[in-house]
């Protein structure tokens, strides 16, 4: 029914991720309860919650990275439930990890060699099709010059271990662009910022969102994400609690009760 | 002189050329290029000059190609440990594979040695790296052991069931055709691998191939499949291993169970400790340094083992680095004593 109606109504768009039901218990601690949603193509989806809530156990389950106790997953039309990893990146979904996972000793812009050697990075040619024209080394510092890594300061080639957070979570976000995303996962890109890299952090998303990036972005900087987020999804205790416009969640009973009622609020908004 | 550095300390530099070589800039000078092949050439020209050296002496000739077969181990266990993150003890089995295939494909299918040493090597890697597939998600200690338990198996299952010869191993392999070539062939092999290693290292896929090893969730993120790249590696490693078992198994006309003796496995490891891990030089030096004292041990008999311990403790205790480390070191830097 639902398939045949998009076909009736081209304007309509076919989500590009959906998540149907997903469950996940460690132990006995239940991750993630029937969370379902969609994304659509040029949506930037906020979700939001307490801590340990279960959002980056969402991210892991969607992205291939644990294997979920039910439920189903698929990106553009295509079931990815129970696929691997690498598999589901080479589809174009790619995501950030919370706690930064950059090669330490190499120099930033090496760091993006090894993305760019994916399959998807050599047929795509990584961000904006870059890579057919350069090295690999020309493209990845390309790329971090884009967003923010100052060419004429040395910045994309110093050591990943002497950058600053602003850099390293900008790092993990080139790894993304040089595999030519469709959709990035952010896992809390803007948590452990200063004002001011946070200043250039939010047009960054928005350029991204600009040039067709699908973006899905947990966060606990609340005052950031709602200017960006088109919708909201909020979690608690495993389960989604509410989803809507950042208006309509800000507005919810049991939004305000889970997450807004207790003291974190004045930390976050 | 180094008793009275009161109120100094030691201060290392990095000597000039060695900081620009190491980035774009071009090299200027005879001086610069010199000091920049001399270990090279050194090495190059001394194993290329150590089999005429020992033309006088058959034994130490025999030693010599014991040492490079050593040393092919010692180089692919080099790479996965440090540079892929799989700790192996498979050498034995390497050289097992190796050793087997080639003597059957000489003596059962009548293939010249010059087909045997390249098939056993290439087919060899597909046999280990398939038998060592369902491990390749296990760290550490586990692969170790695992693939320590592999020869193991191979030599039992061989003797239990009496296929390939049996205890009697086969027999009548083809000989080399002279003892040149023997020498030349692994020498050569040695080098070109050597430096071929080195080079796909720095490439690119080696970053890739650093990456399964310090950080494997990022490869995964990164769309490259970490299995591939461990399969990949344990190929390498496994083919240098069967390399040295082929050519072994030619030397000595034989391929028998004590092919898969532990001693392929142990002594690769002690040599990439004393030579340096993780430079692949370093391990061919270890192995130019382990064999040779291993051999002039035979006087000792039973104390040999004893006396070899000793040697290596000595080893890992004052120089942990690695001598290739060490070397590169002094050779890189000055140092001096300055007033703090
Ligand atoms: N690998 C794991 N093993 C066991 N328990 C886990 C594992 N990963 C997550 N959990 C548990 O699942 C729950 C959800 O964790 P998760 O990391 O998804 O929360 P989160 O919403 O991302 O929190 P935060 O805002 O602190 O990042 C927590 O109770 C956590 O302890
Ligand atoms: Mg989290």
């Amino acid at each position: 029914m639902a398939a045949a109606r998009a076909q009736m109504s081209p304007d309509q768009a076919q989500p590009l991720l959906s998540v149907r039901g997903l469950n996940k218990t460690f132990g006995g601690v239940q991750a993630l309860a029937e969370v379902s949603f969609e994304v659509r193509p040029g949506d930037i989806l906020g979700v939001i919650g307490p801590n340990g809530s279960g959002k980056t156990t969402l991210v892991n389950a969607i992205t291939g990275f644990i294997k979920l106790d039910s439920g189903r997953v698929s990106f553009q039309g295509r079931d990815i439930t129970g696929w691997a990893p690498h598999k589901i990146v080479n589809r174009g979904l790619t995501r950030t990890f919370q706690v930064m996972r950059p090669y330490f000793s190499l120099p930033a812009f090496k760091n993006l060699i090894v993305p760019l050697f994916s399959n998807r990075a050599r047929r795509t040619g990584g961000w904006r099709g870059g890579g057919r024209l350069g090295s690999r080394d020309t493209v990845a510092v390309d790329i971090l010059e884009e967003i923010g890594f100052e060419r004429e300061s040395y910045v994309p080639y110093k050591v990943a271990s002497s950058l600053p957070t602003g850099y390293l979570k900008r790092l993990e976000l080139a790894r993304c662009l040089a595999l030519r995303p469709e959709l990035i996962i952010c896992d809390e890109v803007f948590s452990g910022l200063s004002m001011s890299e946070m200043a250039s952090m939010v047009p960054l998303m928005e350029k991204l969102n600009l040039e067709g990036i699908t973006l899905i972005m947990v966060e606990h900087r609340l005052r950031e994400l709602f200017r960006l987020a088109t919708r909201v999804l909020v979690m608690n205790f495993g389960a989604k609690i509410a989803e809507g416009t950042p208006e309509e969640v800000m507005a919810d009973e049991q939004v305000k009760e889970a997450y807004f009622g207790s003291e974190e609020v004045y930390g976050y908004v | 002189m180094a008793r009275h550095h009161e109120g100094m300390r030691k201060e290392r530099l990095d000597r000039g050329i060695k900081v620009r070589s190491d980035g774009v800039y071009a090299v200027g000078s005879w001086r610069e290029m010199a000091f920049l092949l001399a270990p090279r050439l050194v090495l190059i020209l001394g194993l290329l000059a150590l089999p005429l050296a020992l033309a006088q002496a058959p034994y130490w000739q025999k030693v010599l190609s014991i040492i490079c077969i050593y040393a092919l181990l010692a180089i692919g266990f080099d790479f996965l440990a440090h540079f892929v993150g799989l700790v192996s003890l498979g050498g034995a089995l390497y050289i097992g594979v190796g050793a087997y295939l080639a003597a059957l494909l000489n003596t059962e299918l009548g293939l010249p040695v010059w087909a045997t040493i390249p098939l056993a090597t290439v087919l060899g890697g597909g046999v280990c790296t398939l038998l060592l597939w369902p491990c390749l998600p296990l760290r550490g200690v586990y692969f170790a052991i695992v693939s320590l338990m592999f020869p193991l198996l191979a030599s039992r299952i061989i003797e239990a069931l009496d296929v390939f010869g049996g205890t009697d191993g086969v027999i009548g392999v083809a000989g080399f055709p002279g003892v040149w070539v023997e020498q030349y062939l692994l020498v050569v092999c040695l080098l070109l691998i050597l430096f071929g290693l080195r080079r796909l290292v720095n490439e690119d896929v080696g970053l890739v191939f650093r990456g399964v090893k310090d950080n494997d969730q990022a490869v995964k993120a990164s769309g490259i499949n970490i299995t591939t790249f461990k399969a990949l590696g344990v190929f390498i490693a496994a083919s240098l291993g069967c390399l040295g078992g082929a050519i072994l198994a030619h030397i000595y006309n034989w391929a028998g169970i004590s092919q898969f003796a532990l001693d392929f496995s142990i002594i690769p490891i002690a040599a990439t400790v004393v030579g340096g891990g993780g430079t692949l030089v370093g391990p061919v030096i270890g192995c130019l340094i382990l064999v040779p004292i291993s051999e002039l041990l035979r006087d000792f008999g039973t104390l040999r083992i004893a006396v070899y311990a000793l040697i290596l403790m000595a080893f890992i205790v004052f120089k942990s680095e690695g001598l290739m480390s060490f070397g590169a070191r002094k050779y890189n830097q000055s140092e001096s004593w300055v007033e703090i």
